[in-house]
């Protein structure tokens, strides 16, 4: 993965409009976060939804923020930092937080996450 | 001496700070060890550090750091029983308890370690933890393994008492480390930390490592509480 430079992925991002895509959503601050008093483990994630994308788009300085307009509702995701094209064609972003570990991840493929 | 020894956790690099010591003390001395792990840790949020791994690449990439890991303890038994990382509470409970009895019933061990249920603060450990207790307490009791449960949970001697099982493993230390380096994509950070302190006898990191604990599970006493 690569920093995220807002005006590739957003090119990226408009390959998709107009599609029936893959959905992989999720938020992370760790399941031993429980073990902190001051904390709580909080995360979702939802695993190749299919959605159609109308409008993509990606907002922000960094980290980034990310809105997809669906036939149906709406996508969100932020603190995006990093991303790639995989070999499959797969758009992944992720957001790490300071110690390199993910703490949000919003990725879209045109075939099912395995 | 055990005849055989089966371990099973639901993560990658779970055996590693915990138990890594015991299987490379038993197969050292050539007591065959299995070690029978739930997942391929496919929600990790460790991807290396600096990051090397993806949501996508990680379960590949952690698949060869098991078997790295197990090729560096000695272990020739590995079974990735291929559930998904953060729904083993969710599974078909009977699938994982046949799943994991139908590894015991194969390997017929003499001792089994796994998580202590409701000590496991991830809920992989206590689903997998659970799902072994079951599956050893459905074997009769004259034929039943022994059962060594590890609690996690930062209260467990509070709440359990002492350990009934310590094991000084500071022999296999520096294999211990390695097995714990193989994990590279979970540990990296750690593993510079720990070697930092090598040789040095007040270390937290390695004094805690040289020593392994864990808590007989006592099905007796579970059965008068009823
Ligand atoms: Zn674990």
């Amino acid at each position: 993965m690569k920093q995220i430079n807002s005006r590739e992925v957003q090119e990226v991002l408009e390959g998709f409009t107009g599609k029936e895509v893959f959905l992989h959503l999720e938020t992370t601050n760790g399941a031993y976060a429980a073990q902190d008093k001051e904390k709580r483990a909080v995360g979702a994630y939802i695993r190749n939804a299919k959605i159609t994308i109308l409008n993509a788009m990606i907002k922000g300085n960094g980290p980034f923020r990310i809105g997809l307009k669906t036939n149906d509702g709406w996508v969100y995701a932020e603190g995006l930092t990093d991303w790639e094209v995989d070999v499959k064609d797969r758009l992944l972003i992720a957001g790490h937080d300071a110690e390199g570990k993910l703490a949000v991840a919003l990725q879209i493929s045109i075939t099912p996450f395995k | 001496m055990e005849k055989h020894v089966l371990v099973v956790f639901p993560h990658p690099d779970d055996e590693a700070f915990s138990t890594a010591g015991l299987m490379i003390q038993h197969t050292n001395q050539g007591i065959p060890v299995t070690y029978a792990c739930a997942t391929l840790g496919e929600m990790g949020r460790n991807m290396g550090n600096p990051f090397f791994a993806t949501r996508e690449t990680l379960p590949e990439i952690r698949k060869k750091e098991l078997r790295d890991a197990c090729a560096v303890m000695g272990i020739r038994d590995l079974r990735m029983l291929g559930f998904r990382d953060k729904t083993l509470e969710f599974e078909n409970q009977e699938l994982l308890i046949k799943t994991i009895g139908e590894v015991i019933d194969e390997t017929n061990p003499s001792l089994v370690i796994t998580h202590y249920p409701g000590y496991g603060i991830h809920p992989d450990h206590d689903a997998c933890g659970a799902a072994t207790v079951q599956a050893v307490r459905l074997i009769p009791e004259e034929k039943r393994p022994k059962l060594y449960c590890l609690p996690i949970t930062r209260d467990r001697e509070e709440v359990l008492g002492e350990p009934d099982v310590r094991i000084d493993v500071s022999d296999v230390i520096d294999r211990k480390i390695e097995a714990l380096k193989a994990h590279r994509s979970q540990t990296e950070g750690m593993v510079r930390k720990i070697e930092s302190e090598v040789g040095n006898p007040n270390s937290e990191i390695l004094n805690w490592l040289s020593q392994e604990v864990f808590w007989i599970y006592n099905f007796n006493s579970e059965d008068n509480e009823g």
